[in-house]
């Protein structure tokens, strides 16, 4: 099977000189739920950035085999949905129903398909209701689901997800770790949720100051006491 | 947007803050003293700007491109090439067109750009090797109202929020710019100005929302309307030295100005 996100030795520094990531290499097969742990600052916030070309380090990130340059971030991006860390960083429009919007609108669909994606995208995450709410003035729950379903109305291959359940409440967390575990989506979920880890995802890769520390099955990686200690994570 | 100032150990780093604000200001008020034509002494004063950022280790080039912020303000005066003082010459090449130019004129539109661009870069350079709270402490030791440095610091800390939270709605925006191969994409004008708009609109909500948390923020840990005032120490013996020398070579200049100017 061929991977659908290949990452080889990637490093980038920040303007100001720091280093996020140094020599970075994954390989992610398609339909896989992989969950990205390590303590604060470890650079997994700036790893999703480069999924989608926000960020362009050194190194290699190809996405369907395709290496993310300039000319092919359109192509990229309709592949690779991001769901930033902070919530009001993702929401961007006065309503609801034109953030949710802006993706398919953007990639040229017709009126009456894009009212039926904003639908359904907001259905998903149980947020149907809201369609015609403000953005901002929504609880920091409320907005986190907005900013997934704004993401799932461009209908990726990939969710890149950065703490998908930071601030939400015990209900509002299990329906959404129940969402994820529903979509048919890969998945790269940055989280320090460790419950949400193993409940959704088989692989785990564990980083540390830039570099990948660990990656394998969650099972074994969660279990080893001493290496959670070591980084942070428990 | 980056913050102009530049960490740096350097000698220019090191003296003190008051004496590097009265340098500045002493520059660009004899700059502005020196009369227009005077070109050895323009390139004088540039080149003592230019050296002084050379001892500071900051990039030349940088300050050099963000001075040219001057030139639209300049070109404020190009009417002048045109209305200076007679007399009037047929502009060369364009003979048959017969507008007619001031020589004396051109000399001052020429004049002031130069001084505004060389100001500017004197100004950058104190802000590149000055950092913004030692600039705030010497406004209110060299008594300007309280009021207005605690103005100036909040805008200037507000200028960086705001321009992080246009960098990171950029970034959500461009993120969920995609186009499918074979299909047109893009959206039409006028959703894309509308998008926008919404954009700018946002912005400007949430900077007042922002500024309301700020200020609740900064009530509870007991602000009263006015910084902290800190400890003034004198100005040591060196820096004081520095002054006084760099004073003295400005007088110069301007009076090197004054012999060479028209
Ligand atoms: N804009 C920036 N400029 C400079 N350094 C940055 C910037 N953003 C992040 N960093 C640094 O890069 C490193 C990695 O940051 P990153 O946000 O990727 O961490 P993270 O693993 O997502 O952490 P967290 O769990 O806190 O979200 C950190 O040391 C951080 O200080
Ligand atoms: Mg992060």
């Amino acid at each position: 099977m061929e991977a659908i996100i290949k990452i080889d030795k990637l490093s980038f520094n920040y303007p100001n000189g720091h280093p996020a990531l140094n020599e970075v290499s994954l390989g992610v097969n398609p339909g896989e739920k992989i969950a990205l742990v390590g303590e604060n600052g470890a650079g997994k916030s700036t790893l999703l950035l480069h999924l989608n070309g926000i960020f362009q380090g050194s190194g290699q990130v190809l996405i369907n085999g395709l290496e993310i340059s300039k000319n092919n971030l359109g192509q990229i991006r309709a592949w690779v949905g991001l769901v930033f860390q902070n919530p009001d960083d993702q929401l961007f429009s006065p309503t609801v129903y034109e953030d949710v919007a802006y993706g398919p609108i953007y990639q040229g669909l017709d009126k009456l398909t894009v009212r039926e994606k904003v639908d359904q995208a907001l259905a998903a995450v149980h947020m149907s209701a809201y369609v015609d709410r403000d953005s901002y003035h929504l609880s920091n729950g409320e907005k986190k689901r907005i900013a997934i379903a704004t993401v799932l109305s461009m209908q990726p291959q990939i969710l890149a997800l950065d703490e998908p359940t930071a601030g939400l409440d015990p209900r509002a967390r299990r329906e959404l770790i129940e969402l994820l575990e529903e979509l048919p989506q890969t998945m790269l979920i940055a989280t320090h949720d460790l419950a949400l880890v193993e409940q959704l995802a088989p692989r785990t890769v564990l980083m540390n100051r830039g570099r990948i520390i660990a990656d394998g099955p969650t099972d074994s990686i969660l279990a080893d006491q001493v290496l959670l200690e070591t980084y942070g994570l428990s | 947007m980056k913050e102009f100032y530049t960490p740096g150990k350097s000698p220019v780093h090191e003296i003190d803050a008051r004496v590097k604000l009265t340098f500045t200001l002493a520059f660009i008020i004899f700059l502005s003293l020196t009369p227009s034509g005077a070109w050895p002494a323009y390139i004088l004063f540039l080149t003592l700007a230019l050296s002084i950022a050379l001892l500071s280790r900051v990039s030349i080039g940088l300050i050099q491109k963000r001075a040219l912020l001057a030139l639209p303000f300049a070109l404020a005066t190009l009417p002048l090439i045109f209305t200076g003082p007679p007399p009037r010459v047929d502009l060369p090449f364009f003979q048959t067109l017969g507008i007619a130019y001031s020589p004396e004129g051109l000399v001052r539109f020429v004049s002031i750009t130069l001084k505004s661009w060389i100001s500017l870069q004197a100004a950058l350079l104190l802000s590149a090797t000055t950092h913004i709270s030692d600039l705030l402490t010497t406004f209110q030791q060299l008594r300007i109202p309280k009021l207005f440095v605690a103005i100036i610091g909040l805008m200037w800390r507000y200028l960086f929020l705001i321009s992080d939270e246009v960098t990171r709605m950029l970034r959500a925006r461009s993120s969920r710019s995609a186009i499918v191969p074979g299909s047109r994409g893009g959206g039409n004008v006028f959703w894309r100005a509308k998008v926008t708009g919404g954009m700018a609109g946002s912005i400007f909500l949430r900077s007042i929302e922002r500024s309301d948390r700020v200020y609740s923020a900064m009530l509870s840990r007991g602000y009263t309307g006015v910084l902290p005032a800190s400890e003034s120490q004198p100005i040591a013996k060196n820096d004081r030295g520095y002054l006084i020398l760099g004073l003295f070579l400005l007088m110069l200049l301007w009076a090197l100005g004054l012999l060479t100017g028209g």
